[in-house]
């Protein structure tokens, strides 16, 4: 092949880098880090491996805008100094080739990873649902602008308003005013008879009563929900439902999230049994493949504390001490009540489901409209009539939100799990044998 | 102070502080889009976790996530039209 010869030479193929390690942990978030230290303990090689610049996730995520918390600089620390453990950042998983090998790859370089056992902790996203507008420039989800703020993004004196649920929304306007922006609208859609039932359960978990002082808001409305964001070009208005009324608000940005989803694509591609939106694990967060664990919010959202304690927990038990292991099911009890709590109270109104018009764009990679798929059984049939899902983003946006709003059956992914170059997915081909 | 360094957008010139990402970048020069949709809208970063590819741009050559991409010294980027 001289054309493949040709591209490959042109320097597109820097690096060829393989590796070996006992435990590949995916993500290096909280859960992941967590792992790591709990299976570091038994001598054995680990690979931690995630596609950010630097560990931490998405709560610890470092930027020039961010002094971490101690917790989190204890954490990175203990990745750099413990021997047996090696970090891969900047790194996206792409594809399975063949058993316990994936095929990933970085900005110049690429390669197989063996492993023997499995530790997936891969966090959650965004909920990001469509609405008329939501394509605009300026448009973003709520805990994505608080990440582009960390990252360095300027909004000082901008008017941000922020839509949604849950308290990433609350979270993400702390960020704004804290970078010199003027917050215009905090629209919470869960009622504040829910949200006052969680704020009295608070006192469970005093870490957190404390917390949701230190987040409150003026601007924070119940029962609200964006309608739609209109401008020239760009976002410059914002039309939401306030209980009965429909208020227009201006703004310079609009940020909008609704909740988390576990990242659930590479357990389905290794034929991970899923409970509902997660992965499913066991007391010692296996998963329903033996030699494969998850922890964190990958198998199950409920925030930085209980993705620590299933990291840990699945760090021993991946290694061996089931004994340290199970030392710490009291305290995932705990969070795990505390999950259940901010879920029941923050659960999405089914209004939410006709936010998007007939000619709103569900697909953002092949600008695909509501009205050319709400015919269509499933995310497959809807691909096969429309393309939706077959973008750049391998329907990551889309998949979830058709499942929101059509109640479609969980659709599974197809490798590669994320954009790779030629010269990567020529390792995957050449790995599985498949060269002549 | 913050130390500033020098990048290249569709060849033109900007000073961004170091150590941020090219999706924050972006709003240092006169347009803060990424790509133009197949319909031909402009879009911006959208997910700033590396998922949705609203951020993909060209750097140095090579099509990349700009939400997870830091600038150095004399980075090109290119948009995509
Ligand atoms: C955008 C966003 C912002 C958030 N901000 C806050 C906050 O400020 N405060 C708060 O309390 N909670 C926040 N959360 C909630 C947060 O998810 C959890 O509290 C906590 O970070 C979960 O830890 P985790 O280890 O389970 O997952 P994460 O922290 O999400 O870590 C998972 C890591 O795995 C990486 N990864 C996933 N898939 C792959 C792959 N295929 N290849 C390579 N790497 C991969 C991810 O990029 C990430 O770095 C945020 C969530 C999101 C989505
Ligand atoms: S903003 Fe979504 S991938 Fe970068």
């Amino acid at each position: 092949m001289p054309d493949l010869d040709l591209y490959l030479s042109r320097g597109f193929n820097r690096l060829d880098r393989d590796f070996n390690c006992e435990l590949l942990i995916v993500g290096a978030g909280p859960a992941g880090m967590a792992a790591a230290c709990a299976a570091a303990k038994s001598g054995i090689s680990i690979m931690i491996l995630d596609d950010n610049p630097s560990p931490g996730g998405q709560i610890w995520r470092d930027g020039p805008a961010v002094s971490l918390p101690e917790e989190a600089r204890h954490y990175r620390r203990q990745l750099e100094q413990l021997p047996n453990v090696s970090l891969l950042c900047g790194a996206k998983l792409i594809a399975t080739v063949g058993d316990k090998k994936w095929l990933y790859e970085q900005e110049t370089a690429s390669g197989i990873i063996r492993y023997e056992r499995l530790i997936l902790c891969s966090g959650a996203r965004e909920l990001l649902l469509p609405f008329p507008g939501w394509t605009l420039a300026g448009v973003s989800g709520a805990g994505a602008l608080q990440a582009f703020i960390k990252s360095g993004l300027p909004v000082k004196d901008q008017r941000i308003a922020l839509a949604g649920s849950g308290p990433l929304l609350l979270a993400a306007a702390q960020a704004v005013k804290k970078a010199g922006g003027q917050v215009v609208l905090l629209a919470e859609q869960a009622p504040a008879s829910r949200l006052a039932r969680l704020f009295l359960s608070l006192w469970r978990w005093p870490d957190k009563l404390q917390q949701s002082f230190s987040l409150t808001d003026p601007h924070y409305r119940f029962n609200s929900h964006v309608l739609a964001a209109e401008g020239e070009g760009k976002v410059e208005r914002v039309i939401v439902r306030q209980g009965r009324r429909r208020i227009i608000v201006a703004c310079d940005r609009l940020a909008c999230g609704f909740g988390l989803l576990s990242n659930i694509e590479p357990a389905l591609v290794l034929g991970c049994a899923i409970d509902g939106q997660a992965i499913r694990v066991d007391e010692w967060q296996q998963t329903s493949r033996a030699d494969i664990y998850a922890a964190g919010e990958c198998a199950g959202v409920g925030g930085s504390e209980l993705a620590l304690v299933t990291g840990s927990i699945a760090g021993y038990a991946a290694s061996g001490n089931r004994e340290a292991a199970a030392r710490l099911w009291r305290e995932r009890r705990r969070w795990r009540r505390f999950a259940n709590a901010m879920e029941r109270a923050f659960r999405l109104d089914k209004r939410l489901k006709q936010l998007p018009r007939p000619d709103t764009l569900v697909c953002r990679c092949e600008d695909v409209a509501l009205q050319q798929i709400s015919g269509a059984a499933d995310w497959r049939q809807a691909k096969i009539h429309s393309r939706c899902g077959m973008g750049a983003c391998q329907g990551k946006v889309c998949g979830a939100a058709t499942r929101f709003l059509l109640d479609w059956p969980l659709a599974t992914p197809r490798v590669p799990l994320a954009p790779a170059r030629l010269s990567t997915l020529i390792k995957a081909w050449r790995a599985e044998g498949k060269e002549t | 102070m913050t130390l500033l360094i020098t990048i290249l957008v569709d060849g033109q010139a900007f000073t961004v502080p170091d150590g941020i990402t090219v999706a924050a970048a972006l709003a240092y020069t006169d347009k803060q889009t990424t790509r133009r949709s197949v319909s031909g809208q402009w879009r911006t970063p959208f997910c700033g976790m590396g998922i949705c590819q609203e951020c993909r741009v060209t750097i140095n050559g090579l099509r990349r996530p700009a939400c997870q991409t830091i600038c150095r010294e004399n980075m090109h980027i290119e948009r995509i039209q």
